[in-house]
């Protein structure tokens, strides 16, 4: 055994050692990549049949026809960002010391508006007339062993500028009983063409009910369950969403379309685990990010009808919006 | 009898000379508490950030990997425990379990963006953390005489609570040098941070090797543990406790919830906890070697009945928020490692990181067990019944322990 001298000795020298590896390493670091050479101009250049999607995190426009295609890329980092009509919508990406923000943008992607929120992004639509934008972020994931989750989804109506801080402060319905429980949490708002329905998932109980909201009543009643993320068809009679395989999220979601008429629901050709809130390209499409293993995210598309094979669409990209 | 007070000269020699102390090898793994444990809390701190934000993982698909990876380690820290028994070479078992948690941390480098070898790097940190636990915490008891087991743990308990609590702040120090995106930066400081501790270790921690001849230790002698006079009740004890702990998780959401807490203070419900345990695990670790373990154990689920109670209370605010985590602070501080030293009075020297394991292995299901009937409750009847109704389990849980720790007193005692 050392002597005691020897021993403090050694590890002040082991403290030396690390520590100086430890300034190698954090100064040999570089900051996040700088910013973007600056296009920030009108994005909406390219065809048609353009999508708007995420770039590594950057706003960016692609073609839909095209998976290779160049991208016109924006100066814009968002962890998720959406387009419909004259409205952009972008959530900022958090890190470890600032928090997210809705950026409300016009179509030549100025600010209109901005809202710091709390949580990490997930969701974000507008609905098709632009006028009313929902999001869905991830409040917990704090705990090392916390197994559920919880979120908080909000309504801003860009065009009166009243926010809806959260959906649970609305009256809700559950199988037909008033019901407000702590548990509550709801993700993924669909808007009708009226811009006061609206669809949206809630998780209570184990289970994950679609619902329908009224925004002007304040109130949500469920549909029926095993419905996340529902995205409304431009037809508004369908939506597409992610249903949980053997209504057990651990197993993976599989990509389906519902009509909501009779609430029959259709498996779509994608037998991958698609953890995204969906798009309709048009009536008969249907687009989603799907992540690859090595964690790179790509865009794909499959016929809405459950029939024929997934198409990839963008490659390198997430987070897409149809422009047109 | 088990309890050969023959084997501690050096103990007493340290305790003849200054009786407020405690043993220096109590203090060395104290000192390699705090820095592990400032590592792996960088790491907690910005992981969930990372795996969200940083791989776009769902919190849900991060649950599912944790949740897996629980009952694994379990079933690890018995064998890490049973081993380090088996071959009398606590140190060197518990000097595993910290250097598989460092290099877990580079792992996390390695793992790049695959879900799968990230899983397979938390389960390395997470199967280190079980493997050192029982050995440390036997070695803690075979540094100190019976009656200052209190304060060894308090001491030991709030060194490693001052790492929790310095953690996170390395982590955004770290974040706010190298750039907020850089995690890889934190994980490589956090592997040199327990390297370090590693190092620490090996330095200055002294094995206790018994000058008694060994018994036998095999699996047949760790099956009879449940036999062994008290070890029983212990375990019984300790389970059933465990099972009226409810969860950080659920405290913390209520709180938020009634307190009006925006969001972002989330995080610092935790910090405020564990600055409150810091401050009282020592002085009740003492408390509790002057007028009994059992009392203040129980004292403490007591304060826990009373944050039950407080939650559906007609308090609001900040009142609320400071008594609640106060209360919980002394919850901690009271139980955690008051319980290992009442486990290091019962248990029996050769067995003693097996039974600690055993101990700690029970309480972690019965956790997992009551936070799931929690849940359930508060599905059922609302989450202000669900509180009554688990202030009402604690306190059943008292009186029943009380009865329990009689009898064992009694059988050791006899």
């Amino acid at each position: 055994m050392m002597s005691a001298r020897n021993r403090i000795l050694v590890a002040l020298a082991a403290a030396a050692v690390l520590a100086g590896a430890a300034v190698f390493y954090v100064m040999r670091s570089t900051p996040a990549d700088p910013p973007l050479a600056a296009s920030s101009g009108p994005l909406r250049q390219l065809d048609r049949s353009s999508l708007q999607v995420l770039t590594n995190g950057v706003l960016s426009v692609a073609s839909a026809t095209d998976p290779h295609a160049p991208r016109s890329l924006s100066s814009r980092r968002c962890d998720r960002a959406y387009a419909a009509a004259q409205t952009t919508v972008c959530l900022l990406p958090v890190d470890a010391l600032v928090g997210t923000k809705l950026v409300v943008m016009d179509e030549k992607l100025n600010d209109r508006k901005t809202l710091p929120l709390t949580g990490f992004p997930n969701r974000l639509k507008v609905s098709s007339s632009g006028r009313m934008v929902s999001w869905t972020v991830f409040i917990d994931g704090h705990s090392y062993a916390t197994t559920g989750f919880s979120t908080q989804t909000g309504i801003f109506d860009t065009k009166t500028g009243t926010e809806v801080h959260s959906l649970e402060e609305f009256s809700a319905t559950v199988e037909g009983n008033p019901s407000q429980a702590v548990d509550f949490n709801y993700w993924g708002v669909t808007f009708t063409s009226d811009d006061n329905r609206f669809y949206a998932t809630l998780g209570t109980g184990g289970k994950r009910y679609l619902i329908e909201g009224d925004l002007a009543a304040r109130t949500v009643r469920t549909l029926t369950t095993n419905v996340e993320c529902p995205s409304l068809s431009p037809d508004g009679k369908r939506i597409a969403y992610k249903s949980a395989i053997d209504a057990d999220p651990k197993k993976g979601w599989r990509l389906s379309v519902m009509d909501l008429s009779t609430l029959r629901s259709t498996p779509l050709a994608e037998t991958h685990s698609v953890d995204d809130q969906a798009v309709w390209l048009d009536d008969t499409t249907v687009g989603y990010g799907l992540q690859r293993d090595d964690g790179v995210n790509d865009v794909w598309s499959v016929p809405a009808d459950g029939t024929g094979q997934p198409k990839l669409l963008v490659e390198g990209a997430n987070s897409p919006a149809p422009l047109s | 009898m088990y309890l050969s007070t023959v084997s501690r000269p050096e103990v007493t020699e340290v305790l003849g000379r200054r009786k407020w102390r405690v043993s220096g090898n109590v203090v060395a793994l104290g000192a390699v508490s705090l820095i592990t444990d400032i590592s792996s809390e960088m790491v907690t701190a910005v992981l969930p950030l990372y795996l969200v934000v940083g791989l776009s993982l769902s919190p849900l698909a991060y649950g599912a990997i944790d949740g897996l990876y629980t009952g694994a380690t379990a079933l690890l820290r018995l064998v890490g425990g049973y081993v380090a028994d088996r071959t009398r070479r606590r140190k060197t078992v518990a000097g595993l379990g910290y250097g598989l948690a460092a290099i877990a941390k580079l792992g996390l480098i390695a793992a790049g963006n695959s879900a799968a070898a990230i899983g397979a790097a938390i389960t390395a940190d997470r199967a280190g953390k079980g493997l050192r636990t029982g050995p440390r915490d036997a070695l803690i008891t075979l540094s100190t005489p019976q009656d200052q087991l209190g304060r060894a743990f308090g001491v030991h308990r709030s060194m490693d609570a001052m790492g929790a609590f310095i953690g996170p702040l390395v982590a955004v120090g770290v974040l706010a040098w190298a750039g907020s995106q850089e995690f890889d930066a934190v994980f490589f400081v956090s592997f040199l941070i327990a390297a370090f501790g590693v190092v620490v270790l090996v330095l200055f921690v002294r094995d206790r090797r018994e000058d008694v001849p060994p018994k036998a230790v095999n699996l047949r002698a760790a099956a009879g543990l449940l036999r062994h006079k008290g070890v029983g009740g212990l375990l019984l004890a300790a389970s059933l406790l465990g099972l009226v702990v409810v969860g950080d998780g659920f405290v913390y959401l209520l709180l938020q919830k009634r307190g009006d807490l925006s969001m972002g203070w989330f995080p610092l419900l935790a910090v405020g906890t564990s600055l409150v345990y810091l401050l009282l695990a020592t002085p009740l670790g003492v408390l509790a070697d002057k007028i009994g373990r059992a009392k203040v154990m129980l004292g403490g689920y007591s304060a826990l009945a009373l944050v039950y109670l407080a939650l559906v209370s007609t308090l609001e605010g900040l009142p609320l928020i400071i008594l609640v985590l106060v209360l919980y602070g002394v919850f901690y501080a009271a139980t955690d490692g008051v319980l290992m030293a009442l486990a290091g009075r019962i248990l029996p020297e050769s067995l003693r990181a097996t039974g600690m394991a055993l101990v700690q292995t029970g309480q972690a299901l019965a956790y997992l067990g009551s936070s799931v009937l929690f849940g359930l409750s508060w599905q059922l009847w609302g989450p202000n019944a669900a509180c009554v109704a688990a202030a009402v389990a604690v306190v059943v849980a008292i009186v029943v322990t009380a009865l329990i720790f009689a009898r064992v007193n009694r059988s050791v005692q006899s």
